[in-house]
């Protein structure tokens, strides 16, 4: 009994110290950049906000954000379309070559970004479509597609099969179906699809920098004055970063966790 | 048309199969298959060539420094693969057995985070914290230790492997492991079986699948990682990645790099055949 209790300590510790490694760095890249110091240790420095006037001022990051903006939006759009199509066929049919259908879909988070990127860089260069924003864009909607396929084939599971044959029934085509039925049922599992979608790829830095050229979004800036040197404006550009996609997943689980919930008490 | 016997198409069924066929066939297989037939092109002139040349592979295979890269970037996944499971273990075992669903929920929702923030940041912040003034050394100065040289070190690649599998396996092994059926544990303990070797005959083999798909997981991220080893390890023993990145940032070389990006996939796909093959086996002996 008393050794038990001791190794439940033990555990607890050692969850906690696991706990601490994994959230460290993002803790610390937090303080540091309200850090005054240019390279920063303890004893700690003293506050400023330094670092953040000066990405705020710099019109670079400004076009940058944007840029990401812009990107991570349409990928999301995209990503979820697809995804959704995807889902549906999955959740209704079943047809030769499922697994071969299914499998291109879900392979392209299994390879290394580092070749997605180069396949992307040398197919679109082929096809003159690299260096733009919207290349970005193309590369980033097969990465995050899955994720909203994902997604959107969970909720369909919870979707009573019989509710799509009463609908038609009552007379209701397919296509009404879909419109009145089946996408109003999806809807929380669509939102955090696109939220999951665009929080992907707001972050991913190895694709955007090969395919994307001259038009760099914030990772890859960050990529970029991360080979330079030490500069704690990384430290500020990553906690606004942080902000950003944390309020996605945050929106992504109240759409759906939440209402998932919701809907299995009711 | 994968329709049964019908004559005409089903347009209804179509519009939602056809969108991410076209669209992967477009930007997914179209990428990696000519990434596969650029690897026999030709470059003259610092200009690429269409053409079917072995000279790309033939270059690779006889340089040493190709070699080199390989065996170091297997070595040094699998020691980040056998690292992050052992560490993981005790943790997922706590949050599987010993926390409550709601404690277990909120542990797998706060490792999700990290999937969400910048990898780039949290390895430029293990940067700063590892230096030799940094924040690890500034404390252990404290109780009179060190200062140690962490950064350019296989132990600074290390702790970036870590940072990037460590939250994913233990989602993986935490969700394997609390899904084993209680009852045969306590059978175990019943039956007069000692906690640790419950462990390794109940639990582990309940969860050999899901533990086996972990440390797949964990090596490809390893394996195609490129911001630790150039970052944390100096890269003063270029891994496969960074050999990519080279060659095609800075040589122009695509061909080649094309060469790194088709062996590391084929090594990628034999691990996960491997893998996928031992977690699926049936009980031979015993």
């Amino acid at each position: 009994m008393n050794s038990n209790r001791i190794l439940n300590i033990v555990l607890a510790a050692y969850v906690g110290a696991i706990f601490t490694f994994v959230f460290a760095p993002i803790l610390f890249s937090v303080i540091f950049s309200f850090n005054s110091q240019r390279f920063p240790t303890i004893p700690l420095g003293s506050f400023s906000t330094e670092w953040y006037v000066k990405i705020l001022n710099d019109p670079d990051i400004w076009q940058a954000a944007l840029n990401s903006l812009i990107v991570s939006s349409s990928t999301a759009v995209i990503a979820t379309i697809l995804g959704f199509c995807t889902a549906y066929s999955d959740f209704r049919y079943n047809f030769r070559f499922k697994g071969p259908y299914l499998a291109l879909i879900l392979l392209p988070p299994t390879i290394p970004l580092i070749i997605m990127a180069l396949a992307m860089l040398a197919w679109l260069s082929k096809l003159g479509m690299s260096g733009q924003l919207w290349s970005i864009v193309l590369a980033h909607s097969v990465l995050t597609a899955p994720f909203a396929m994902a997604i959107i084939r969970l909720r369909l599971n919870q979707m009573d099969p019989d509710l799509e044959s009463a609908s038609w029934n009552l007379g209701g085509s397919e296509w009404a179906t879909m419109r009145y039925v089946i996408i109003p049922f999806c809807k929380p599992a669509i939102i955090s699809g696109l939220c999951l979608a665009a929080a992907v790829s707001f972050d991913e830095f190895a694709v955007s920098w090969f395919v994307s050229g001259l038009n760099k979004t914030l990772p890859v800036v960050i990529l970029e004055i991360v080979q330079g040197n030490i500069d704690p404006q990384v430290n500020a550009i990553g906690t606004f970063v942080f902000l950003i996609s944390m309020s996605l997943v945050i929106l992504a689980q109240i759409f759906f966790v939440y209402r998932q919930m919701k809907s299995t008490n009711t | 048309m994968p329709t049964k016997k019908s004559q005409k198409i089903d347009i209804y069924a179509m519009t939602w199969r056809l969108p991410i066929i076209i669209w992967q066939l477009l930007f997914f297989v179209g990428p990696v298959i000519f990434m596969i037939a650029m690897s026999f092109f030709l470059v003259k002139n610092y200009r690429m060539t269409e053409a079917f040349e072995f000279i790309n592979w033939s270059k690779m295979f006889s340089k040493n420094y190709f070699w080199d890269s390989y065996f170091y970037t297997v070595t040094i996944a699998s020691i980040s693969t056998i690292l992050a499971m052992l560490l993981a273990f005790p943790a997922s075992f706590a949050l599987a057995f010993k926390a409550s669903e709601k404690i277990r929920r909120w542990a797998i929702f706060l490792l999700i985070i990290p999937f969400f923030t910048s990898y780039l940041v949290r390895t430029f912040s293990w940067f700063v914290i590892l230096s030799e003034k940094g924040v690890v050394n500034a404390l252990l100065g404290y109780i009179g230790l060190g200062p140690f040289t962490m950064l350019n070190t296989n132990f600074g690649t290390l702790v970036g492997y870590m940072t990037l599998t460590l939250p994913l396996v233990v989602i993986l092994q935490t969700i394997t492991m609390a899904n084993i059926d209680k009852t045969l544990i306590e059978a175990a303990r019943n039956l007069g079986c000692k906690p640790l070797s419950t462990i390794w005959r109940v639990i582990i083999p309940l969860s050999k699948t899901g533990l086996i798909v972990a440390a797949i997981f964990c090596f490809i991220l390893s394996f195609g990682d490129f911001v630790a080893p150039f970052y944390l390890g100096g890269s003063q023993e270029p891994t496969l990645p960074i050999l990519i990145l080279d060659t095609t940032k800075s040589g122009q070389q695509w061909p080649r790099a094309a060469v790194v990006a088709i062996v590391m996939m084929i090594t990628l796909f034999t691990v996960a055949f491997i893998g996928i093959a031992l977690a699926y086996r049936k009980k031979a002996s015993k």
